[in-house]
């Protein structure tokens, strides 16, 4: 036995018969990891090595995750959607020797000598598993604008906000590769029950019966993917026992239509990041957290500096991963979050992101980047992006707009100009409408003011 | 113009802008079927309140959220201004 948890014995200590992680397209029966892989036969050759994990079908993900771990000595979960030249630079920081994949026309990075293809079903593996490292897992910021940051977690990190779990069913709307999903991922394995996961590109109603055929209890998602479920009108065809919202500010307008519809079910809302880790979930079908949970002591340590959360716990990563790279925490190690809260009453809610990082259903948008593509018209002199709050995605990109001499303010300028926008931004950063603006107030530094 | 009429033209102008084939816009269409997907239901319920002053999605929740294009419809229709 290792002195660190890795996944397989995680698994063992799960027991339960018949445990799957399923996705529309594969059943991952979690008992044969113990003879099989979906690695072989080239599990071994992975051995020490820092691996780029680049591997779209989920259920893979997952085989891949649960054969590195204790193997690599580093695994880097590489998210959806990314350029060869992000993963070129990556790959560079995190010293990555191997890639494993699931497309052969994949690209390779130059640091990369070993590629090797992730398989399902499982084939059997000739010689016992050897999972005795501790395995780095490198997780990746949704950073928009530069290079991504490089979190460093190890499986002890990432598993400190998991108990004891009994036979829960899970099901989630995440992507596994991100923190939220991951987190599920592994309170699945951990416990001994099943997990039942989205595919690329299937639509809401297909996965809700699926996860009904599943009898999934305890299911996870964003409040803008709860927001779709309630739209849908096909919520009840889960049943579950507990409800877990995350990434996102939760307001009581979906907490309480979720009460309504799941009168059975717990409903929690979790704050946590992939810096940070899992700081607290709250029951109690409030938005917002309790006010004397900051300063109280425990394992997770809360403070508020300038209006942002700052949080210390064993929970939290180890750092950042590559040359420069910022240090994580303060000297007393708390890690500053970023996120802004406001003290109400006895309560304190979540207001939004220092910087302006406008968080558009879970995807994060830099002002300054739709800002550069409003700025890139020819009929705009300056612009000014904000947030405007949505009851459907959390917020929504707006702008304000200064317009060159002699061009009108008219419906035919904004039309002009959020074409051009939609020819060079994602939809999410493409502003929802513009204002035109004879001014943009700057700050006494002279710089755009963002607030006000 | 009705408001059930403004918020039709609302939803082929966002529709126009993101791209999206609408389905035919019956009471009966599940909002899901619609065509539209978040992001655009998000900036039809931003639109809606420039054009009506009406945000019953954010104000009015009594835990329900609309389900057919009827129950929109109707939800901006009973929320005061």
């Amino acid at each position: 036995m290792s002195e660190w948890p890795n996944l397989i014995s995680c698994l063992q200590k799960g027991r339960g018969r018949g445990r799957v992680v399923a996705t529309r397209d594969h059943a991952l029966a979690l008992d044969e990891f113990e003879h099989a892989s979906s690695l072989a036969p080239d599990l071994k050759r992975l051995r020490g090595r820092s691996v780029l994990l680049s591997v779209r079908d989920m259920a893979k993900v997952a085989a891949a995750l649960i054969d590195l771990d204790g193997c690599a000595r580093r695994i880097l979960l590489v998210p959806p959607g990314w350029e060869s030249r992000r993963l070129e630079a990556a790959a560079s920081d995190a010293e990555a020797d191997a890639i494993v994949h699931d497309d052969e026309d994949a690209s390779t990075p130059t640091s990369v000598d070993l590629t090797v293809a992730c398989r399902l079903p499982l084939q059997p593996v000739s010689s016992p598993r050897i999972a005795n490292l501790e395995t780095e897992w490198i997780l990746p910021t949704s950073g928009t604008t530069g290079a991504p940051k490089l979190v460093r977690h190890t499986l002890r990190t990432l598993i400190g906000a998991i108990g004891e779990a009994p036979s829960q069913q899970w099901a989630t709307f995440y992507d596994i590769r991100r923190y939220g999903g991951l987190q599920i991922f592994l309170r699945a394995l951990s416990g001994r029950g099943s997990l039942t996961l989205g595919a690329q590109g299937e639509g809401l109603s297909s996965l809700l019966a699926r996860f009904g055929d599943a009898k999934i209890t305890h299911i996870s998602g964003t409040p803008t993917h709860w927001r779709k479920v309630l739209m849908s009108g096909e919520g009840l065809r889960i049943d579950p026992e507990y409800v877990r919202l995350s990434g996102e500010i939760a307001d009581e307008g979906v907490l309480a239509a979720l009460h309504k519809l799941y009168s059975r079910a717990r409903i929690e809302h979790a704050y946590a990041s992939t810096e940070a880790g899992v700081v607290f979930a709250v029951d109690d079908g409030r938005a917002g957290f309790p006010a004397s949970w900051v300063e109280r002591n425990g394992a997770v340590r809360m403070k508020i500096v300038d209006g942002a959360l700052h949080v210390r716990s064993g929970r939290s990563a180890l750092g950042f991963l590559g040359e420069g790279a910022p240090a994580l925490t303060d000297n007393e190690g708390f890690v500053d979050t970023g996120d802004m809260v406001e003290g109400r009453g006895d309560r304190y809610y979540f207001v939004g992101r220092r910087g302006g990082i406008i968080n558009v259903g879970g995807a994060k948008v830099h002002p300054e980047e739709v800002e550069t593509a409003l700025n890139a018209h020819a009929i705009v002199r300056a612009s000014r992006v904000f947030a405007r709050t949505s009851p459907i995605t959390g917020a929504l990109v707006f702008a304000d707009v200064v317009l060159r001499d002699g061009c009108l303010p008219d419906a035919a300028s904004e039309g002009d100009i959020l074409a051009a926008c939609r020819a060079s931004l994602p939809a999410y950063m493409v502003p929802a409408g513009l204002r035109f603006v004879a001014d943009l107030p700057m700050t006494d530094g002279g710089k755009l003011a963002r607030h006000g | 113009m009705s408001l059930r009429d403004t918020i039709l033209k609302e939803i082929q102008t966002v529709a126009a802008n993101q791209n999206k084939t609408l389905a035919p816009l019956t009471d009966a269409l599940p909002l899901n079927d619609s065509g539209l997907d978040s992001l655009c239901f998000a900036i039809l319920v931003a639109r809606l309140e420039d054009v009506t002053g009406r945000d019953p999605l954010s104000e009015a929740q009594g835990g329900q959220f609309p389900r057919t294009l009827g129950e929109f419809v109707a939800l901006y229709e009973e929320s005061l201004v």
